[in-house]
């Protein structure tokens, strides 16, 4: 039985939608991560579900009470959650009395108060900072806390905006460090936003993509990664090269597209005919000087437009017919010697083309 | 050489502990921090409250009470006197020409200036804070009380300048109080009509005592605002 389910749940601003038609159901002890990209409407639906703000329409059900009666009730349910919100704000007292609060709203007194606190300062690794004033903190120290005071309610369901948004990778990798050990030991069921879908790949069961207000996609990390719904999850799960094309020929799941004149081979069941996307992975692109004799059915003659070094990678987009962007390791790059128009081969597989209905 | 003589004997009354000027100036003490306390008690809730509903004209009703930040204080003074003299409405009291009319009457001088820079005090905290408290269970007076205890240092500030501006007024003490000798007679009100006695020992005396109670509040109010 699902912890959390919201039906047709929507927001507004003004006129404007945030959210729209929003059917999602987490079960107790799951992780679900939000992704998508920043604007989404993530924090708005973080909020809605710890019924901070009121929703415009659509319920949401906590253990399959209606949340969204009275205002009594909404607290004893928000007494039963916890949030951290994206900003990690401390309150102007000492990293005791901060993890001590939610506790102290709950009528927890004395030494099952300490006790409580002491072992969450343990967990999160900030019993010798107790008495600092946590205004002195860090900003990955002060998630620390924030997290810390959250889940020092025991709370059924942890809700996460943006944990690491605001850190850099080693404060990054401790936070999610940190959100393991809370899955591992508290089996606690969370639901965080992210816009980085390998964090929501490495902590969630499951991940739900929102794009512009409403859920796009809902499944396992992998599946969004390899068969993305629609032309804006194919974007956002990194398929880069998205063009249009006709299915010339279709035959037993494999098909040949028309791109621009060119044809590309690709696995799929659509017919003759049908208008489709070609999703492609830079990342499933090689790159030769000549046209080596591979098994990959797809091989085109092009030339590059553009280079963009990022650190250790190179981002190579190609003209052959049609565009494409490919990203490949700098250091081979240079020992390739590639430069603006200069001709190549653009390889892939056909395994490697996600095809999607146009509508 | 008549303000130096004065000064002399006004520092001897200060150093022998007048049993005068002590009185006058523990009385003014007692109303004004009684005034202050009181309208406090009142003034926070009633900010957090003010701060913390949302309803038509709010930005109109905190305009409003900044304007009588500087209302002047015989202003104060013909209201609370009209409010409690004989055929007033609360005539029936009969608390004109009391210390208790002066706290009122202070208390009602005040309440703009710890209402509004009670709210302006909240204004101030992170709108996140109230946001977080809730997230972690608080309820809504729970929540109040969190952003009251993060805008503490403001809070006090502005309890502090309440304070200042009860004990410093004469308008209010003058027309409610009667500046009744042994009974109702403040600090103000003593320099203002001994002067025109021309008991200038007694007026310069008091005098210091209020620049060094001014001094101290604002060494308080420094020391606040540094941290």
């Amino acid at each position: 039985m699902s912890l959390v389910k919201t039906v047709a749940l929507g927001q507004k601003y003004g006129e404007r939608d945030i959210l729209k038609d929003i059917n999602l159901e987490v079960a107790r002890g799951e992780v679900f991560a939000l992704i998508g990209p920043t604007g989404a409407g993530k924090t708005t639906l973080l909020r809605l579900l710890d019924l901070l703000d009121t929703p415009a329409s659509g319920s949401i059900y906590f253990d399959s009470i209606d949340a969204t009666r009275s205002d009594k009730l909404r607290l004893k349910i928000r007494r039963r959650m916890s949030f951290v919100l994206q900003k990690p704000v401390v309150f102007n007292t000492s990293v005791y009395d901060n993890i001590a609060y939610g506790l102290k709203w709950r009528g927890l007194t004395g030494s099952s108060l300490q006790q409580r606190v002491r072992h969450i300062l343990e967990l999160v690794g900030l019993s010798s900072d107790k008495d600092r004033n946590a205004h002195t903190l860090s900003g990955g120290e002060a998630q620390r806390v924030a997290i810390a005071r959250a889940i020092a309610t025991e709370p059924e369901l942890l809700l996460l905006d943006e944990p690491t948004a605001n850190l850099d990778p080693n404060s990054t990798a401790r936070i999610e460090e940190l959100v393991s050990d809370i899955i591992q030991q508290h089996n606690t069921t969370i639901i965080m936003a992210t816009h980085d879908i390998t964090q929501g790949q490495r902590l969630a069961d499951r991940m739900g993509v929102l794009i512009n207000g409403e859920v796009h996609q809902i499944g396992a990390a992998t599946e969004l990664f390899t068969s993305p719904q629609n032309r804006e999850v194919a974007r956002f799960v990194g398929m880069e090269n998205i063009t249009d094309g006709v299915v010339a020929a279709s035959e037993a799941g494999l098909v040949s597209l028309d791109i621009n004149g060119k044809s590309i081979e690709a696995l799929s069941d659509y017919p003759a005919g049908a208008e489709v996307y070609a999703c492609i992975r830079p990342e499933d692109i090689t790159l030769s000087p000549s046209a080596a004799p591979s098994s990959a059915r797809n091989s085109f003659r092009g030339r590059i437009t553009r280079l963009t070094t990022v650190g250790a990678l190179t981002r190579i987009e190609i003209d052959c017919g049609f565009p494409l962007i490919t990203v490949i390791t700098t250091r081979s790059a240079q020992e390739m010697g590639l430069a603006k128009d200069k001709p190549l081969y653009a390889t892939f597989k056909a395994t490697a083309v996600h095809v999607l209905k146009r509508d | 050489m008549e303000l130096w003589h004065g000064l002399i004997k006004a520092i001897e009354l200060i150093i022998s502990l007048d049993p005068e000027v002590m009185e006058i100036a523990s009385r003014s003490l007692r109303i004004s921090v009684a005034a202050t306390v009181l309208a406090s008690l009142v003034c926070l809730p009633l900010a957090s409250l003010i701060y913390f509903s949302h309803f038509p004209g709010k930005r109109a009703l905190i305009n409003l009470v900044q304007t009588f930040f500087s209302i002047p204080t015989v202003a104060i003074g013909l209201f609370v006197f009209i409010l409690f003299s004989r055929a007033g409405p609360m005539g029936g009291l009969d608390l004109l020409f009391t210390p208790t009319v002066m706290v009122i009457g202070q208390m009602i001088l005040i309440t703009p200036i710890l209402l509004g820079l009670t709210i302006s005090a909240l204004s101030g905290i992170d709108k996140a804070i109230p946001d977080t408290a809730r997230s972690l269970g608080a309820s809504r007076l729970q929540t109040a009380a969190v952003v009251l205890r993060e805008a503490r240092f403001a809070v006090v500030a502005a309890v502090i300048m309440g304070f200042g501006r009860a004990i410093s007024e004469v308008g209010v003490a003058l027309m409610v109080g009667g500046n009744i000798k042994g009974f109702t007679r403040v600090i103000t009100t003593a320099i203002s009509l001994e002067t025109s006695k021309g008991d200038l020992e007694l007026s310069i005396a008091l005098g210091i005592i209020l620049i060094a109670i001014a001094l101290l509040v604002n060494l308080v109010l420094n020391r606040i605002q540094q941290r």
